[in-house]
């Protein structure tokens, strides 16, 4: 029965209460990732246009070096890569928590899931925090959408991610508050999952913005 | 089973009528015919603004439209013809067929499928009130409220700074809604097609307009979140003094043009493609034969598809990207011409020995043929740079997109139409009309549009509203004007032929074609569940096997996938508003960006607040 166990199809308890589909997945997941991939293409394009524009702004502040404005203030360089470090890591490490809270859902460990979900989403809500106050620290040193490239460029791709980063935010609360007047069972797990698959691409594109935005710095006008 | 009593249901099978029975629909049959009832207004629509075109065109040193207004007619023309007319068409036969013709209920997810649709209506009738809004402008010549930019909106015109009234706003916001329509419904059938396939249908027995229909929706998810991001740039150009297009600035208008021809070439062949399946039902039901190498077609499909994300700059190739890109997407765009001489030829070898019966389905799957041949070869004449910089924005090019796109697209719909209609009211068109018809727009249709390669190469461009009589250009445009009003009058024919068959059409039985696939198997209007049983699936042409046993009788008793709930216990989603309701939410946050005093932030915040309170109603209701 070993043999067979290993070759035949593997049917997750918690997938046991859905029909069967062609593909073996639930409808929701499969669709799930489709939407997926075409979000990559979403920021793919804001990507490619900040890295089109980079070094292109014809008048400061830059990301990564002062600028001399006209009144002959020297506005230091924007981008501030220790800070948003943090953030980032603390969006990686909602990633973690919410693979707990998955698992708390799959195996039925209410405590789990509901502790777990709720720190993502605390997680989330702390990233949200610190890019409204990078937004309004840049503004204040003189960087407005409309300032340069860098500004618009800048605004429009992260302030596409942080919508996402709300979006989800808002999704797991709704989990939450779902979960606690009606105890999601481990057969409707896959609704936690595909909340899940979100949280993590979402984690992920940071990573790609930060390193293209943040890490690889602009030397000078038009250089990589 | 071949003469299975021809018992003639013409009664709808639907659940309730009246209005309030159609706003809440998730039936992917009703939602299909909204589709395509909404469509086929637009397309005449559409066809009525190139009809004032011609009329301009006709004669030299007209007045009849012109100036911003002629620009507004062909802008709307265009985007009318695509957006809202050829895309919403193949979505018609994608919600009502998909579904029949792999052996499901409905689609993945019906409640997503109704919201697909009312998203599409809600741009399709945003991007047209500027008809309304300008009617009550002051001043004369409210034509000038349209959107007048060009159907690929080119920056920087598009700017607030050369296009200062609210027609770009109407075109780009309309799109970007038409834009998550279109999205919403490639993730549903994207699911539905790969996962709710009939037990035994593998994705090689699938029928080829339900593959060249999954190759449009990964079309369609990965080219439209380009477009989206493009516009996304203009809105905020025009809306919040950004400089993403404006070159002054710093920012690069050729930005707009990479963004949306990244998406603008696969959006060809989200056109082509539904027609290009279409015609690969009906040639081998009319041959009385099976598709010759389909296998060969559905690749071709999809590597036309794959290559439609790699040629986007020979839309380019006047803008002075340099010798090595234009060489490289000169190279792959003649790459493409491949996959599709395969299909070409699979579709004349399909004829070859056949019992060719010649009904009006075929006559236009046939014309289909012949006109995309001559699209397809003056598409390879231009995908060579240096002829191309000849034919850039000259009337060869309009010639070469009206044979692939009217010739091509719109014949192939139009063979679905004649094939489909009786399946999906019960009732056959009149084939006599229906061969009447297609004469007539086969013959009007090269008479307007092959004169145009002639004006072209004579050095005509397009988007002229007028032109003298010394240019020489006066014959051409009378023949292609003429053969225009001709192309409208076979429409009458066809509407003719369309309601009186709806009112005392013949019955058509559940088969009348005697075809292969699936959707033949139930009854003309289907039940509202489709199927009393799911079938099982041998071979691709799964009814053929029924009917003459080829394959072997199809197994009597339901196999193990889909168990017994499949065979009579039968559970379809509850009707529901909500889906309405979120999409007006989608409506009413765009439409606060049109005002005519600018943004009113309090409106797009109701917006929100009406989409989340749809989108939350319709999440917590209970599906069944």
């Amino acid at each position: 029965m070993a043999a067979h166990a290993t070759t035949g199809p593997v049917t997750h308890e918690h997938e046991a209460a859905h029909p069967p589909t062609s593909m073996g997945l639930p409808h929701i997941k499969l669709g799930f990732w489709t939407f997926l991939g075409s979000d990559c293409l979403f920021f793919g394009s804001l990507i490619a246009t900040y890295m089109a524009y980079r070094g292109h702004s014809l008048t400061g502040p830059f990301s990564h070096t002062s600028w001399t404005a006209p009144d002959g203030h020297v506005v230091p360089h924007i981008l501030n890569v220790p800070v948003t470090s943090i953030s980032a890591f603390v969006l990686l490490v909602s990633s973690f928590a919410m693979v707990m809270a998955l698992n708390g859902f799959q195996t039925n460990n209410r405590g789990r899931a509901r502790l777990w979900l709720f720190l993502t989403a605390i997680f989330g809500l702390t990233f949200l925090g610190f890019q409204s106050y990078e937004f309004t620290e840049f503004y204040l040193n003189g960087l407005s959408l409309q300032q340069n490239l860098f500004g618009s460029c800048f605004f429009v791709l992260t302030g596409f991610h942080g919508t996402h980063v709300a979006f989800g935010v808002l999704w797991l609360l709704t989990l939450f508050v779902a979960d606690l007047r009606k105890p999601i069972p481990p057969s409707k797990a896959v609704n936690v999952e595909t909340c899940g698959l979100y949280w993590h691409f979402v984690d992920i594109v940071w990573i790609v913005i930060f390193a293209f935005v943040y890490l690889i710095p602009v030397t000078e006008k038009g250089g990589f | 089973m071949a003469t299975a009593a021809p018992l003639p249901q013409v009664e709808p099978a639907y659940s309730g009528s009246g209005v309030w029975s159609w706003l809440t629909t998730v039936d992917h049959k009703r939602i299909g015919i909204l589709y395509g009832v909404t469509a086929f207004s637009f397309f005449l629509v559409g066809g009525l603004e190139a009809l004032a075109i011609r009329a301009q065109l006709m004669r030299p040193e007209q007045h009849f439209v012109i100036g911003a207004a002629f620009n507004g007619l062909f802008t709307m023309h265009a985007t009318t013809m695509i957006f809202l007319a050829i895309m919403p068409l193949g979505a018609a036969f994608f919600n009502y067929m998909i579904p029949l013709m792999i052996g499901a209920r409905d689609v993945a997810f019906p409640r997503l499928n109704a919201f697909s649709y009312w998203v599409f209506l809600s741009g399709a009738l945003l991007m047209n009130s500027f008809f309304v809004v300008g009617a009550f402008d002051a001043a004369p010549g409210w034509l000038s409220q349209i959107p007048n930019t060009g159907w690929f909106g080119y920056a920087p015109l598009t700017e607030r700074q050369f296009s200062p009234n609210l027609a770009v706003d109407y075109w780009m916001i309309g799109l970007q809604i038409l834009g998550v329509s279109s999205l919403a419904a490639g993730f549903n059938f994207i699911v539905t097609i790969l996962n709710m396939r009939a037990p035994g249908m593998t994705m090689m027995r699938l029928p080829v307009f339900v593959w060249m229909t999954l190759v449009v929706q990964f079309l369609v998810v990965f080219a439209f979140p380009m477009i989206t991001v493009g516009l996304i740039l203009l809105t905020f150009d025009r809306f919040f003094g950004t400089n993403f297009y404006i070159s002054g600035n710093g920012g690069d208008p050729l930005l707009w043009q990479h963004l949306f021809w990244l998406f603008g070439h696969p959006e060809v062949y989200i056109l082509i493609l539904p027609a290009m399946g279409i015609v690969s039902e009906v040639l081998p039901t009319f041959a009385r034969k099976p598709l010759f190498g389909a296998p060969f077609v559905i690749f071709s499909g999809i590597v036309i598809g794959l290559l439609g994300f790699g040629v986007w700059s020979h839309h380019m190739f006047t803008t002075g990207l340099g010798p090595v890109a234009d060489s490289a997407f000169a190279v792959t765009t003649m790459l493409i011409a491949i996959p599709t001489a395969v299909k070409i030829f699979n579709w004349i070898a399909t004829l070859w020995g056949g019992q060719i019966v010649l009904k009006s389905p075929m006559y236009f799957a046939l014309g289909f043929v012949a006109l995309f041949i001559i699209g397809g070869l003056s598409g390879v004449m231009h995908a060579s740079p240096p002829v191309d910089l000849h034919h850039q924005d000259s009337y060869f090019v309009v010639a070469h997109i009206h044979y692939v796109l009217f010739g091509g697209s719109i014949f192939g719909l139009f063979a679905g139409i004649y094939y489909w209609f009786p399946k999906m009211s019960g009732r056959m068109l009149d084939d006599g009309l229906g061969k009447l018809h297609f004469w007539l727009m086969f013959l009007a249709m090269n008479v307007t549009f092959f004169p145009m390669h002639f004006l072209g190469v004579d050095g005509m461009p397009r988007r002229i509203f007028t032109y003298y009589s010394s240019d020489g250009w006066d014959t051409w445009n009378l023949v292609a004007s003429l053969g225009a009003f001709a192309l409208g009058a076979s429409m009458l024919i066809f509407l003719f032929n369309f309601f009186r068959a709806l009112r005392s059409g013949a019955p058509a039985g559940n088969d009348p074609w005697d075809a292969a696939t699936l959707e033949w198997a139930t009854t003309s209007p289907p039940p509202l569940h489709d199927f009393d049983k799911i079938p099982v699936v041998t071979s691709s042409r799964p009814f053929w096997d029924a009917k003459y046993g080829g394959h072997g009788a199809p197994k009597a008793k339901q196999e193990a996938v889909g168990g017994h709930a499949a065979a009579d216990h039968v559970v379809l989603p509850n009707p529901t508003i909500w889906p309405l309701v979120t999409a007006l939410g989608i409506l009413i946050f765009w439409t606060s960006f049109m005002l005519p005093d600018g943004p009113v932030f309090v409106v797009t915040g109701f917006g929100v607040l009406v989409l989340l309170f749809g989108l939350f109603s319709w999440l917590f209701e209970p599906l069944e």
